[in-house]
C-alpha cells in the first residue's frame, strides 16, 4: 500500500504540469490577445503595445508559459484588473465565507441523503419508496436557479424568514444570511444522491451477510446502521469525491445570489468585468483544490478498502 | 440470460424491454413530441413571430398571449417554444463534438494500450482536473457570448466521462475472439476498432447522447445566469429564467413558470429514459 501512495503522490506531478499547460493554451491562445478584454476594441495601437509589453504577452510563448509557470507555483496570479488588489490577497480573503457556506452545505447534503436512502431500503417495495423515487426525479429536472429564484423570493421577500442577500465577516452574524444558502444547497444535492445511495443500498441489502445477521437476530435498525451502511460507505466515498466539482456550482450560483464574498462570488464578479487574470487565477486555483481532494480520496479508498493497488 | 428468447441480439431484446416499459415509452414520446416542436420552430413553421414586439409590457396570461408576455411585450408562449429549439441543439451540437472525441480518444487508448494509452489517460485526467464547470466558464469567457461559443465550450470540455467508459470497454473487448479472427482474416487495426469493435460498445455511446441532453439544458441556464449564455435577446429557456430574477419583485412570474415548466418535462422525460435505456442495454443489469 506504501507504494501505492508513493505512486498515487507522485502522480500529481504530471497532471498538475498538464492542468497549467491545459489552462495557459486557453487563456494565452484560444482567448486571443486579452488586451483587448481590457481596452475594448477601440485601444489605440500604441496603448495595446504598451499594455501587451507591460503584462509580457510580447514574449515569444515559450517565455510566456514559462512566466505563467513561475505564477502558477509561487501562486502570485499579479494584481485584478477591476479593482487592483492583489489576487492573492483577494482569495485570502474569500475563502472564509466560501467554506462557511460550502462545507456545512455539502456534509448536510450527504448525511441527509445516506440517511434517507437506508430509511428508503427499509421500506423497499412500498408505496413509500415509489413516491420519494418520483419526488427525486422531479426534483433534479428542475434547475438550480429556479430553486434559487423561488425560495429568495418567497422565504426571504414575501415571508421575511430570513435576510435576502448579504453578509457579514464576524463568525457569530454570518450565519443568519447562511442558513437559506445552506437550506437550498441541501435541497438541490438531495434528488441526485438519494437516488443513487438508495441503489447503492439496495445492492447490499440482498447480500449474503445481511441475511447472517438477520438470521442471528440482529434488529433491522442494527442490520442498516452496522453493517449494511459500513459496506455501502466504499461506493458513496467515491461518489462523494466525484460530487466535490459540485461544489464549485453551489458555490458560484449561491453566492452570486445572496451576496456572499466568497471565491464564487468573486469569480461571477470577475466574469461579469472580464477581469482576466482573476478568472485564471481562479480556474488554476480550482483545479488544484480538486487535483489534492481526488487525491485525498484516493489515499482514503486504498487505505478503507486493500484490495486497492494502482495498475 | 434465461428468459431470453433464443437468438435474441442486445438491440432486439433491448427493444422488447422498452416496448414492454410504458412509462419510458410515454417519456420518448415526450421528448420525439419536443423535438418536433423544435424542429418546426427551427424551420420557421410555428411560432416564427417569437421577436414580436408589442405595447403589451408584461401583460399578464390572456386568451391572446397564454403565458403573458414579458418586458418589451414580446409573447412568453412563442419564446417558450423558440426556448425549446435552442434547448434541443445544445443537446445535439454538443453531442456531435463531444462523442467523436469521446470515442476516438478511449478507442486509441484501450485499443492500442502502451504509450498511446499513457498519453490519452493523462490527458483526460488532466482534462478531469478541472471542474467541469469552470472548463466551460473559461472556455466561454475566451471565445465571447453566444450560442456557437455555448455549443463549443460544452461540447469541448464534457468527453472526459465517455472517453473513460469506452476505453475500458476497448480493453476487454480487443481480445475478444471475434476479434482476433477478424485480425487472422486481416482486418486492419482500424477495421477492427471501428467496423468491429465499435458496434458491440454502441449502447454506452446512445446512453451517454441521452445523458448529455439533460447535462446540456441544466448548463445553458447557468451560464445564462453567469451572462455568458446565449445573447440576450435569444428566447433560451436560461435567459427567460434569469430575466425571472428581477421580475418576480414585480409579480411576473409567467415567464419563469413557462420556461421552468417546459424545461421539466424535457428534463424529467430524458432522467426517466435514460433509465430505462441503461436498464435494457446494460447486460450487468439483465435479469435482476
Amino acid at each position: 500500500m506504501f507504494s501505492y501512495i508513493v505512486r498515487r503522490v507522485l502522480y500529481v506531478i504530471p497532471i498538475l504540469f498538464g492542468v497549467t499547460l491545459i489552462t495557459f493554451v486557453l487563456f494565452n491562445l484560444v482567448g486571443g490577445n486579452p488586451v483587448y478584454q481590457r481596452l475594448g476594441k477601440h485601444g489605440s495601437e500604441a496603448e495595446v503595445k504598451i499594455l501587451s509589453h507591460e503584462l509580457g504577452l510580447d514574449l515569444p510563448l515559450h517565455q510566456q508559459y514559462v512566466f505563467y509557470l513561475k505564477q502558477c507555483l509561487t501562486f502570485n496570479f499579479g494584481r485584478s484588473w477591476s479593482t487592483n488588489q492583489r489576487i492573492f490577497e483577494m482569495l485570502q480573503n474569500g475563502i472564509g465565507a466560501s467554506l462557511s457556506l460550502a462545507i456545512p452545505g455539502f456534509a448536510a447534503g450527504i448525511i441527509l441523503s445516506i440517511l434517507i436512502s437506508l430509511a428508503l431500503s427499509f421500506f423497499r417495495n412500498t408505496f413509500v419508496d415509489r413516491a420519494m423515487v418520483v419526488f427525486c426525479l422531479a426534483g433534479i429536472s428542475i434547475s438550480m436557479l429556479v430553486y434559487i429564484i423561488c425560495f429568495q423570493y418567497f422565504l426571504s421577500y414575501k415571508l421575511g424568514i430570513f435576510p435576502i442577500s448579504g453578509y457579514e465577516t464576524s463568525i457569530d452574524g454570518r450565519w443568519q444570511y447562511l442558513i437559506l444558502p445552506m437550506i437550498i444547497w441541501v435541497i438541490v444535492s438531495l434528488g441526485s444522491d438519494v437516488l443513487l445511495y438508495r441503489t447503492i443500498v439496495l445492492d447490499e441489502v440482498f447480500q449474503d451477510y445481511v441475511r447472517t445477521a438477520r438470521a442471528k437476530g440482529l434488529t433491522e435498525k442494527v442490520v442498516l446502521l452496522k453493517h449494511v451502511l459500513k459496506n455501502a460507505m466504499i461506493p458513496i466515498i467515491t461518489n462523494i469525491a466525484l460530487e466535490i466539482p459540485f461544489l464549485y456550482t453551489g458555490s458560484l450560483l449561491l453566492e452570486a445570489f445572496f451576496g456572499i464574498p466568497g471565491l464564487g462570488g468573486m469569480t461571477v464578479q470577475a466574469l461579469n468585468n472580464s477581469d482576466f487574470p482573476v478568472i485564471k487565477a481562479m480556474t488554476y486555483i480550482g483545479s488544484i483544490v480538486y487535483v489534492f481532494s481526488n487525491l485525498i480520496s484516493d489515499i482514503a479508498y486504498a487505505v478503507v478498502d486493500p484490495r486497492i493497488k494502482l495498475e | 440470460m434465461t428468459t431470453n428468447q433464443p437468438g435474441t441480439g442486445l438491440w432486439a431484446d433491448a427493444f422488447l424491454r422498452i416496448k414492454k416499459d410504458r412509462l419510458a415509452l410515454v417519456c420518448l414520446l415526450i421528448i420525439i413530441l419536443y423535438a418536433l416542436v423544435g424542429f418546426l420552430a427551427w424551420a420557421g413553421l410555428i411560432a416564427s413571430d417569437y421577436s414580436a414586439i408589442s405595447n403589451d409590457s408584461y401583460a399578464a396570461p390572456s386568451s391572446a398571449h397564454w403565458f403573458g408576455t414579458d418586458i418589451f411585450g414580446r409573447d412568453v408562449l412563442l419564446r417558450t417554444i423558440h426556448g425549446t429549439r435552442i434547448a434541443l441543439s445544445i443537446g445535439l451540437v454538443t453531442s456531435l463534438i463531444a462523442i467523436p472525441i469521446g470515442v476516438t480518444l478511449g478507442a486509441l487508448a484501450g485499443y492500442f494500450g502502451g504509450i498511446v494509452d499513457e498519453f490519452i489517460i493523462w490527458f483526460y485526467t488532466t482534462m478531469d482536473s478541472i471542474p467541469d464547470l469552470l472548463k466551460i466558464i473559461a472556455l466561454s469567457f475566451v471565445l465571447g457570448r453566444g450560442l456557437l461559443s455555448v455549443y463549443i465550450s460544452i461540447g469541448f470540455t464534457t468527453w472526459v466521462g465517455l472517453c473513460r467508459l469506452i476505453r475500458g470497454e476497448f480493453l476487454k473487448h480487443k481480445s475478444r475472439d471475434y476479434v482476433q479472427a477478424a485480425n487472422a482474416m486481416g482486418a486492419s487495426h482500424y477495421r477492427r476498432m471501428f467496423i468491429h469493435i465499435l458496434p458491440n460498445v454502441f449502447h454506452i455511446i446512445l446512453i451517454n447522447f441521452s445523458l448529455r441532453f439533460i447535462m446540456g439544458i441544466k448548463t445553458e441556464v447557468i451560464l445564462s445566469y453567469l451572462g455568458m449564455g446565449v445573447e440576450p435577446g435569444q428566447p433560451s429557456w436560461g435567459i427567460m429564467i434569469d430575466d425571472a430574477k428581477l421580475e418576480l419583485a414585480r409579480g411576473v412570474w409567467w415567464q419563469l413558470v413557462a420556461a421552468t415548466v417546459a424545461m421539466f418535462f424535457l428534463v424529467l422525460a430524458f432522467n426517466v429514459f435514460t433509465d430505462a435505456l441503461r436498464e435494457a442495454l446494460d447486460p450487468k443489469l439483465k435479469n435482476k
